[in-house]
């Protein structure tokens, strides 16, 4: 079948009142971005749907492959166009539902007339078509309540467009709808799951990673790149801001007693985040914490890191199960990168007994005898930035005749 | 040199040895190190690794790197019947299987398990009622061999694994390392797969064992817990690219390969028809690159060493069992008599042969072997 349009429905936006311009065009924006390599196509907006008209109809499962991650979109269906003449539409009925329907297939028409000048209403046309398809397609079961197959029949004064198969998109908003985040990225599980949420929400993010080098290597940093990367597979590109972190968590060993080092040292993480958020112009910081995980995410904890700034931290998993954080993982395929065993600045200067109810005070004090001002900003300014793209490969280019 | 004894062993592609080379060069770190060279190797590893389980023809599976066939057979069945035994202790294969399969039943048998070993007709093809019959609630490892080596019959492993997998929770491995790089090897119903890289213009001393994630194995080798505790020992980086390279290779060329050994298959088919010193042993569906004949007349040392005289190299039924001067228990279980077996020969092509070759190995059989009839009985 010759998919020429794709019909595609937004869901959530639809609800919005006066923005709901910006929102659409924002997600006109994504889809073009997402389908930039492949032959133009016009995207025709309205109230509650778009229309893609494809001008090279050999793409459309390509650019239906790409719909399925782009959020903002509930689902979305490949519409045939047919000629306004009865026999070319049953004609073109029959193949379509032929080519989606099997045996005891759930079946309806439905159709619907913007050109009110066709010589058929809607209830001849339910009834001509219908009546068409059972025959041509053996097996089928009508039923008007719960269909498993639904063939829409839109009548317009230049074609008659039909549709049978709706696709299932990956809801939330348009990416960029939402402004900017900073997400904090560590390399385990759970920060690339909660970024995925904060995308789902329509969230840009640039990424902040901590490098202790020579005590993590260079491999944790390769690992955070793919992750950035895979990220970057719902959203186009991600920034990723790799800040030496080394000299502030030595500094942090000989000044802070040992049970609140993990303390501070997320303290340091979190001013240095809010730095790069505010030169960045993002709005918050996302967390991959969930309550009661780690001794760093007590609520005791989280107040004492949290004191640093007044920006909102968001924490999207702060109430989700491992278990269920895991599922997410393993469905947006971060989870075999995440498990590499390559060692993060949060393992490895984790002290043996870590305070689980530090006390703001407390470390505030002890900090106070350092001025970690001028060391934030000294690693602000060599953070190196890199934007990721989805498909990232570490391997250099000399390799590939090795394989 | 006319080279047709492949399925004994294959001329390594040169891409692939100037990967070994290369490797060895240049990356010799140890990938177990953690300083940027070892790190460097090991994500050669990583990568070779990734290759080599998505072309193995097993979905979503792991891979073990190993010497060979013999020990991805002996890791295949040792390891997993050992993981297996409280469930159960009949294990099923057939009797034309390669030793490193055949032997470790036989061992396995001394040590309590019941094997069953499934007959061949004629064809040297198992029979699916047969092993219908032969599956009980205590099956709980299946080893059938997909290419046999010495007659090309290929069994049907899918049609094999949908019985094994309706009838019983039997793991179902196949070694399959005279089939790749000539015949498809994506079956979805194999839990575990022996390949080995000699076999298709790769290196010896290298091969694999890939099996469906989560399977539990237990270990031949310990040691240093490399390759997450399946088998200790240093990484061999260098092999394992090649390995990966030459498995690329043999993918890339098989459709055409089995093409082009197909059409050689009938020349020499056609051949041998019209020769009456000649009995064909090999079936008609067996796979193109390996053909098996006797000459009853002779014994197939008289005709290796013949044709040898003049750089044309065969061998009699196949290269592990031709010094042994025993009786092929493949030729046997087939039903042949005696004196074919005596007689039989093997040709085996390999992906990169030429139509030449073929031309003249007949021009040559026609000159050496029919002289040597005279005056015998």
């Amino acid at each position: 079948m010759q998919i020429d349009r794709i019909l595609i429905r937004y869901g959530e936006i639809s609800t919005k009142g006066r923005n709901r311009n910006k929102f659409i065009k924002r997600l006109q924006q994504n889809i073009a971005d997402a389908c930039s390599d492949l032959t133009r196509f016009h995207i025709e907006s309205g109230r509650d749907r778009m229309h893609l008209e494809l001008n090279n109809a050999d793409e459309a499962d390509q650019i239906m492959d790409r719909l399925k991650i782009i959020f903002g979109i509930q689902s979305f269906s490949p519409v045939v166009k047919s000629g306004r003449d009865l026999d070319e539409v049953k004609n073109h009925a029959s193949q379509l539902v032929k080519s989606v329907a099997t045996e005891g297939t759930l079946f309806k028409v439905k159709a619907r007339r913007a050109d009110k000048n066709y010589p058929l209403d809607t209830n001849e046309l339910n009834y001509e078509i219908g009546s068409h398809v059972l025959r041509e397609v053996p097996g089928l079961k009508v039923e008007m309540k719960k269909p498993e197959v639904e063939l829409t029949v839109e009548v317009r004064s230049e074609a008659v467009y039909l549709s049978a198969q709706t696709i299932q998109g990956a809801g939330g908003m348009p990416i960029g709808s939402g402004n900017k985040a900073v997400l904090m990225l560590s390399g385990g599980l759970d920060s690339p799951v909660a970024g995925y949420q904060m995308m789902k929400r329509g969230v840009e993010l640039e990424a902040v990673h901590f490098f202790s080098p020579p005590f993590t290597s260079e491999k944790s940093k390769e690992k955070v790149k793919q992750l950035a990367s895979e990220l970057a597979g719902f959203s186009g590109s991600v920034k990723l801001h790799i800040v030496p972190f080394t000299k502030i968590q030595q500094t942090i060993h000989q000044q802070v007693p040992e049970n609140y080092t993990m303390t501070s040292t997320r303290r340091m993480m979190l001013r240095i985040s809010d730095e790069i958020k505010n030169k960045t112009g993002a709005r918050a910081i996302v967390t991959g914490e969930s309550l009661g995980q780690v001794a760093s995410q007590t609520l005791e904890s989280m107040e004492a890191i949290n004191a640093v700034t007044h920006a909102p931290v968001l924490r999207p998993l702060i109430a989700s199960d491992k278990t269920d954080i895991i599922e997410i993982a393993k469905k947006i395929g971060t989870y075999e990168t995440s498990i590499l065993p390559y060692e993060d600045c949060c393992t490895i200067f984790t002290p043996a007994a870590p305070k689980t109810r530090p006390k703001t005070e407390k470390v505030a004090f002890y900090e106070s005898f350092i001025d970690f001002d001028e060391m934030i900003r000294e690693a602000v300014e060599n953070t190196e930035v890199i934007t990721l793209k989805p498909g990232y490969q570490s391997d250099e280019d000399e390799e590939i005749d090795l394989f | 040199m006319i080279y047709l004894d492949n399925s004994a062993t294959t001329q390594p592609h040169p891409e692939v040895v100037s990967s070994y080379i290369k490797v060895n060069e240049q990356f010799y770190g140890n990938p177990s190190s953690i300083h940027r060279f070892g790190e460097k190797a090991s994500s050669l590893f990583v990568k070779a690794k990734k290759q080599c389980s998505d072309l193995s023809g097993i979905a979503d599976c792991n891979v073990i790197f190993t010497s060979g066939g013999t020990e991805s057979n002996n890791l295949a069945i040792k390891g997993s019947v050992h993981a297996l035994a409280a469930k159960g202790k009949h294990l099923i294969t057939t009797v034309i299987e390669h030793p490193s399969v055949l032997e470790v039943f036989k061992e396995l048998e001394k040590k309590g398990f019941d094997v069953t070993y499934l007959p061949v007709n004629e064809a040297g093809v198992i029979s699916l009622d047969g092993l219908k019959q032969a599956l009980r609630k205590d099956t709980i490892f299946v080893s059938i061999m997909y290419v046999n080596n010495e007659i090309g019959s290929v069994q049907p492993i899918k049609e094999a694994g949908e019985i094994i997998k309706a009838q019983s929770g039997a793991r179902f491995h196949s070694d399959a390392v005279q089939g790749f790089g000539k015949l498809p090897t994506d079956f979805d119903c194999l839990d575990l797969i022996t390949l080995s890289a000699h076999k298709f213009h790769g290196l010896k001393g290298s091969g694999l064992l890939a099996f469906k994630k989560g399977l539990s194995i237990t270990p031949e080798m310990i040691g240093g817990g490399q390759q997450e505790g399946f088998r200790s020992g240093t990484l061999n980086t260098a092999g394992v690219v090649a390995l990966a390279k030459a498995m690329r290779l043999a993918s890339e060329s098989r459709e055409d390969a089995f093409n082009r050994l197909s059409v050689y298959n009938q020349l020499l088919r056609r051949f041998f028809e019209g020769q009456n010193e000649v009995t064909v042993i090999s079936s008609h569906n067996a796979a193109p690159h390996i053909l098996s004949i006797a000459v009853p007349g002779l014994t197939g040392e008289v005709i290796v060493h013949a044709l040898d005289q003049r750089e044309v190299y065969i061998t009699t039924s196949s290269a592990c069992s031709s010094k042994l001067n025993k009786k092929s228990h493949v030729l046997s279980a087939c039903g042949l008599n005696d004196q074919d077996i005596r007689g039989a020969v093997r040709i085996s092509l390999g992906a990169m042969q030429s139509e030449k070759d073929i031309k003249e190995f007949i021009r040559t059989w026609q000159e050496v072997i029919p002289p040597l009839l005279k005056g015998v009985k």
